[in-house]
């Protein structure tokens, strides 16, 4: 009975410490500006929606929830199909030397950000992509591969052989074996890797605040880190505008909470 | 039907992901190796400098600092997430019924972006408005002291990065046999014995796993940090990504901070290597 009770606590300890930070975050979103230049008081007396009309008002934030959404959503796409085929080819063609091509795609996973961002500056220079959607995708979709196709890889690995070889003997191609037999069956990995990686793309801030120079292509995380303030920081602004670009995802978690954790421990756990 | 006969089809399906990675990954790595051997301002013509800039780095303080601060922030943070989310995951196992909400508020702060992490944080720590020092009875500065600024930075990223950990060892700890832990409760052994003898040692693969993950990751820790303190006060939680960056984009020195992110590299190789031997006894 005793330990029953310590659970609970201890649960509700965990949760709350979980919660309370973003908690308060939605708090001051909500309060009135003059409740945020004292505390107390903890809790607002009236609930004001004003910074969240001055966020979409005063800011493009609006562009900028769209360039995110466009970007996230694009090397998410790109990611998904390219390593689905990849981990697909991996796991059930078994070609020689994939050993080696999975050890080389865990190593290219372990990159700093940091140690590529120069290069990438000075080819997306190049390649005229620096300030685009375009660029900006590619380079997520490129640092997210390796993740999407090592998932994959443990997603196909366990859908049995048979059911592949089964559809190659009834005359389906192999990109047909792999489109109308095997993905269908991946769906789950499809969408448990297609969350991770969309979140990652959400949330990456390195390249795009060196790849990017204005609305044109900034996403949301920039616009929040160099969020302006004319005379003093606007808290309240800046709560909303974080509350905003947090609910897709806490959204996205709560709905897909199995296959988020399929994806995060997918791997780590099986071996 | 043999799939041997197939095996070309399967470098094939994988040139796409393979392109992509070269030239994305594989060929900006490169890259960056030799633009460190080069003094490139922008707009000018590259200057080969050979190891020019890493004997400069050699004797360069802020590079100690910046490393320093990094493998510091790295091994606490770490290891208050590896105990963390142990305590939280042992719990979760025992959630019952509250199973789904618990899991979902554990992982609100993985889903929550780092940026906003750092922003959330920032407003927790404020010394005047700050909910921390309310509660704490007395407004302290908490980013404006240099020792106190790297742990609260410390703090958020336990934060952010516990659930991961956590659910990481719930994972593992589902993989315990049952079987097991009765026979453990038969022959009279307490919990704390049960805990020690044999849900830790089964655990270990996975707590390992976690921890180089996590490490890897700490290492190379840029934006919760930048956001939060931009690496002060006076340069007391700069970190070796703030730095890299800083002297890539704003002293715009390509050749000396190319230099950095190669250091860099080099301390991700190495924590690369200690997961590849992992690994490898983990398949065996």
């Amino acid at each position: 009975m005793i330990r029953r009770l310590g659970t609970w606590l201890g649960l509700a300890a965990a949760c709350a410490w979980s919660l309370a930070p973003f908690a308060w975050q939605v708090l001051t979103s909500v309060k009135p500006q003059a409740e945020l230049e004292s505390l107390p008081p903890l809790l607002p007396s009236t609930i004001t929606l004003v910074h969240y009309e001055a966020v979409f008002a005063g800011h493009p934030f609006a562009h900028l929830l769209l360039n995110s959404f466009a970007v996230a959503a694009c090397a998410t796409a790109l990611a998904l199909a390219l390593g689905s085929l990849a981990g697909f080819a991996l796991a059930k063609l078994r070609p020689p030397g994939r050993a080696a091509t999975l050890a080389a795609v865990v190593v290219l996973s372990m990159l700093p950000p940091v140690a590529t961002v120069s290069p990438l500056f000075l080819l997306a220079g190049a390649a005229g992509l620096r300030d685009t959607l375009t660029g900006l995708a590619l380079v997520y979709a490129g640092f997210a591969l390796p993740l999407a196709v090592w998932l994959m890889a443990q997603f196909f690995r366990s859908v049995p052989d048979d059911l592949y070889i089964a559809a190659r003997v009834d005359g389906c191609s192999l990109l047909g074996a792999f489109g109308k037999v095997m993905l269908p069956l991946a769906v789950p990995g499809l969408t448990a890797t297609g969350l991770l990686v969309f979140v990652f793309c959400w949330n990456e801030f390195l390249f795009a605040l060196t790849l990017t120079s204005s609305t044109a292509a900034r996403t949301v995380p920039v616009g929040i880190a160099l969020f302006p303030g004319i005379h003093e920081v606007p808290w309240g602004e800046i709560a909303a505008a974080s509350v905003v670009a947090t609910a897709p995802l806490v959204l996205l978690a709560a709905v897909f909470q199995r296959r988020v954790l399929d994806g995060l421990t997918a791997g780590a756990v099986k071996g | 039907m043999s799939a041997r006969r197939l095996r070309p089809d399967a470098w094939a399906l994988m040139a796409p992901a393979l392109l992509v990675l070269a030239a994305v990954t594989a060929l900006p790595t490169g890259y960056v190796v030799w633009l460190s051997l080069n003094e490139r301002a922008l707009f000018r013509a590259e200057d080969f400098v050979g190891l020019g800039h890493y004997l400069r780095l050699a004797g360069d303080a802020r590079f100690w600092n910046a490393l320093g601060n990094t493998l510091y922030f790295a091994a606490v943070s770490v290891a208050l997430e590896l105990a963390l989310g142990l305590a939280i995951a042992l719990l979760l196992a025992r959630a019952g019924r509250a199973r789904a909400f618990a899991y979902g508020a554990v992982l609100v702060p993985w889903a929550v972006p780092t940026v906003v992490s750092a922003r959330i944080w920032e407003w927790i720590y404020n010394p005047e408005l700050g909910v921390l020092g309310y509660l704490a009875g007395t407004p302290v500065n908490w980013l404006g002291d240099p020792v106190l600024a790297l742990h609260a930075a410390i703090a958020m990223d336990v934060w952010k990065s516990t659930p991961f950990v956590a659910l990481l060892l719930l994972a593992g700890l589902q993989g315990v046999p049952r079987d097991l832990l009765r026979a453990a409760a038969v022959d009279g052994a307490g919990a704390w014995t049960t805990f020690r003898r044999i849900t830790l040692p089964m655990l270990a693969p996975v707590i390992l796993v976690a921890a180089v993950f996590r490490t890897i990751d700490a290492l190379r820790v840029f934006d919760a940090v930048y956001v939060l303190t931009g690496g002060g006060p006076a340069n007391a939680t700069e970190t070796l990504s703030i730095y890299a960056y800083r002297v890539l984009f704003q002293m715009l020195d390509f050749g000396y901070g190319s230099a950095l992110a190669v250091a860099m590299l080099a301390i991700a190789g190495i924590a690369a290597l200690a997961y590849a031997r992992l690994l490898r006894g983990g398949m065996e």
